[in-house]
């Protein structure tokens, strides 16, 4: 899924007739400056960050003066909070809250369901499926029938079975309305505003605002501007980004990765470059090597029967890992995507960069279609490399943990030659 | 028996022109499915393998009498107005080896389906396959790999990987047993069929006496198999696996339905879900066609 910035996700909310308090998006401290004196009182300067839990993070702060907020601002831009690297804030007036609710739209997968819920608390800043469970009072849920949408005095006519005050029942049904108009307009898997709340002019206003787009409809929306249509709940790194791009043009198979520890750390060493062949498969192979004390330095995966070409694009990004002590290509599934135009892919990849790694331990492990023929041509053009490569097939599809322990010694193995170089 | 498919489904492939199309109708000829039509509108009057293809689903159960079973190899954001049409032309069953499908044609999909009392497999599924009567979609990949992994007998195959849909019907056979019908449910992040709707099939089906059932991470697609067990709505022995359990939070592996969001969906409270009902939740993928073996022989 896409997540969606605060500030993003407030701009559409707007759009869409929900209202959100007066501000603005800034990247420099003078922009904040200006804009808390436009806006004339107390603001509030929130990081525009993908993560939660900003405020206890020290992520939002609140300005009396235009000149305190500029000099908060210049606190948080480029600061660093839960990871992620501070590029914009959004400056907004303060609202003096009353009372906060909670409201979302989220689809549910679940069989009784597999539709988009329209979800609401008498009370903000909760964690939803708690409070329905011991005050289901206090909570409205309402499946929608997506084929017939949601007419507002069905939602009217629910709110007014919960434990609501009665003269906020018109507004917010047509708050909810509108919230669900949002999700299916932007094909959201989640909509949420958390809280929205009434303030004590009596005014509703969305204060906060988590946006996520489905995957597959990204392409749908390219007023959105977000950097990769996929998930992002860890910042970018370099790799993934340029990754993204072997993804981005080439819709034969699929070619995923994600960088899952930093280059520094990778450099500290224990750290294996991981590509699997097929999603589950995977993912048994990824537990195996963390089960052996092994730590995964990016996860990869190349599914859906894709060219050669698109693999070893794929493989030359993860062995651009700088200080990864072994390549482990892993697919424990027979496999109905053909493995030798995976082999194609990782031969290129390999004779060019791994040709002067002696002693580099390489260990294969695939099944399936034409597994025979993929092993056969891997061994034949990788003979001439200095590298240590192992090529397993299904009948070591269960034993993960001896493939696990033979990439552990050819790690140390490698070390040894390393140091005695 | 089988469920969904067997050798006497009349089946229709949408989009039998394309590559995958072409490729996969190919297989599902060989391996013995009853395929009597394709559709690729424009391209009526062709054939595919001696396959007649029509414009519209609507000419194709004309010509050809009723269809039982549509395979579509559409792209995803093209796929809606090919299901709705087949729906439409009073199809009653659909496999959707589709990836990428947006979110809400999947659920506007699904929803019109249930009105018409149809069933959907997928979308993002491999297919499915009734072991020496009929495949629909791409599990097996070719004849010569799926007639050696696939073998017909009593135990159930589901699973949300496809990958592993079909090694775990490898294990089986390499035990010496068969499989009444094995379906990859789909990798997307709602489909039609899952593993709650699965399940009381496979209890209606006389040949299958054992059903496994391989999870993963993310969403509540076990707990919800753990709900209907305990409705007394499937009541065969069942075997589990849950893959994932080193997955940290949030963070995707692979395909968009393995991600533990908000501590929902791990590992652990699947597989306290599944043991409380007395399923055999194995440890290891490795145990699962022992384990299966166990079972059949008491």
């Amino acid at each position: 899924m896409v997540r969606l910035y605060e500030y993003q996700g407030k701009e559409i909310l707007k759009k869409e007739g929900i209202p959100v308090p007066s501000g603005s998006v800034a990247s420099t401290p003078e922009e904040v400056k200006i804009f808390a004196e436009k806006l004339g009182k107390a603001v509030i300067i929130k990081s525009q960050i993908l993560a939660t839990g900003r405020f206890k993070a020290g992520g939002i702060k609140f300005a009396s003066n235009p000149q305190e907020a500029r000099s908060l601002a210049d606190e948080l831009l480029g600061s660093e909070i839960k990871g992620f690297k501070v590029e914009k804030v959004r400056v907004e007036e303060k609202i003096d809250i009353l009372k906060e609710f909670y409201c979302s739209v989220i689809v549910v997968s679940s069989y009784k369901i597999k539709a988009p819920v329209l979800m609401f608390c008498t009370e903000g800043g909760v964690n939803i499926e708690e409070v329905a469970a011991s005050h289901p009072e206090k909570v409205l849920s309402m499946p929608v029938d997506v084929l017939e949408g949601i007419r507002k005095e069905e939602i009217q006519t629910a709110l007014s079975k919960i434990d609501l005050d009665s003269q906020l029942i018109e507004t917010i049904s047509d708050i909810l309305f509108r919230l669900y108009n949002v999700a299916r307009k932007y094909d959201a898997l989640i909509v949420e505003i958390n809280p929205l709340v009434l303030s004590r002019n009596g005014k509703i206003y969305a204060v906060d605002c988590r946006l996520m787009i489905d995957d597959s409809s990204a392409a749908r929306h390219p007023e959105l501007d977000f950097e990769i249509p996929r998930d992002t709940s860890k910042p970018l790194t370099e790799l993934d980004k340029i990754a993204w791009k072997i993804e981005e043009n080439d819709y034969r198979g699929v070619a995923y990765f994600m960088q899952l520890a930093s280059i520094d750390d990778i450099k500290k060493g224990g750290y294996v470059g991981f590509h699997g062949m097929g999603g589950g498969g995977a993912m048994l192979g990824a537990d195996a090597l963390t089960r052996h004390g092994m730590k995964l330095a990016n996860y990869a995966d190349s599914s859906g029967n894709p060219p050669a070409s698109k693999v070893y694009r794929l493989a030359k990004v993860i062995l651009s890992l700088p200080g990864i002590e072994a390549y482990v290509a892993c697919s424990p599934n027979i496999a109905s995507q053909e493995m030798w135009h995976t082999a194609r892919g990782l031969i290129k990849a390999f004779r060019e960069d791994l040709k002067d790694k002696i002693g580099f331990p390489v260990v294969v492990l695939w099944a399936g279609n034409k597994e025979h023929e993929a092993t056969e041509i891997l061994m034949k053009w990788c003979k001439d490399l200095p590298i240590k490569l192992e090529v397993y097939g299904r009948d070591y599809i269960y034993e993960l943990d001896f493939i696990a322990k033979r990439v552990r010694s050819l790690i140390e193995e490698y070390r040894k030659i390393k140091s005695e170089r | 028996m089988a469920i969904i498919l067997d050798e006497n489904t009349r089946v229709l492939i949408q989009g039998i022109t394309g590559r995958e199309g072409q490729a996969r109708s190919r297989f599902m000829l060989e391996y013995g499915t009853k395929v009597v039509a394709g559709v690729t509108p424009g391209r009526g009057g062709t054939e595919v393998w001696h396959i007649p293809v029509y414009n519209t689903v609507k000419e194709a159960v004309k010509e050809r009498g009723p269809i039982d079973l549509t395979v579509t190899f559409v792209p995803g954001p093209l796929v809606k107005d090919a299901v709705l049409e087949a729906l439409n032309a009073g199809i009653k069953k659909v496999v959707m080896p589709v990836e990428r499908v947006p979110l809400y044609d999947a659920l506007e999909i699904i929803a019109y389906a249930k009105r018409k009392g149809a069933t959907i497999i997928g979308p993002g599924s491999l297919g499915l396959i009734s072991p020496g009567k009929a495949v629909a979609g791409w599990i097996g990949g070719t004849e010569e790999l799926a007639k050696d992994v696939f073998k017909s007998g009593p135990v159930g195959v589901v699973s949300r990987s496809g990958g592993q849909t079909t090694t775990v019907c490898w294990a089986i056979t390499r035990e010496g047993l068969g499989v009444s019908t094995a379906i990859h449910i789909g990798s997307e992040p709602v489909v039609g069929t899952t593993f709650a709707e699965a399940l009381p099939l496979f209890e209606k089906d006389n040949e299958t006496q054992v059903v496994v059932l391989f999870g993963e991470i993310g969403g509540t697609a076990e707990e919800d198999s753990a709900e209907i067990i305990k409705m007394g709505k499937f009541t065969k022995p069942l075997v589990a696996y849950i893959a994932g359990t080193s997955a940290q939070a949030g963070i995707r592996y692979s395909h968009a339905s393995a991600i533990i969001e908000g501590g929902k969906g791990d590992a652990q409270s699947k597989i306290k879900a599944l043991s409380e009902i007395g399923a055999q939740v194995v440890s290891s993928p490795k145990n699962i066609a022992p384990t299966v073996k166990r079972i059949l022989k008491r």
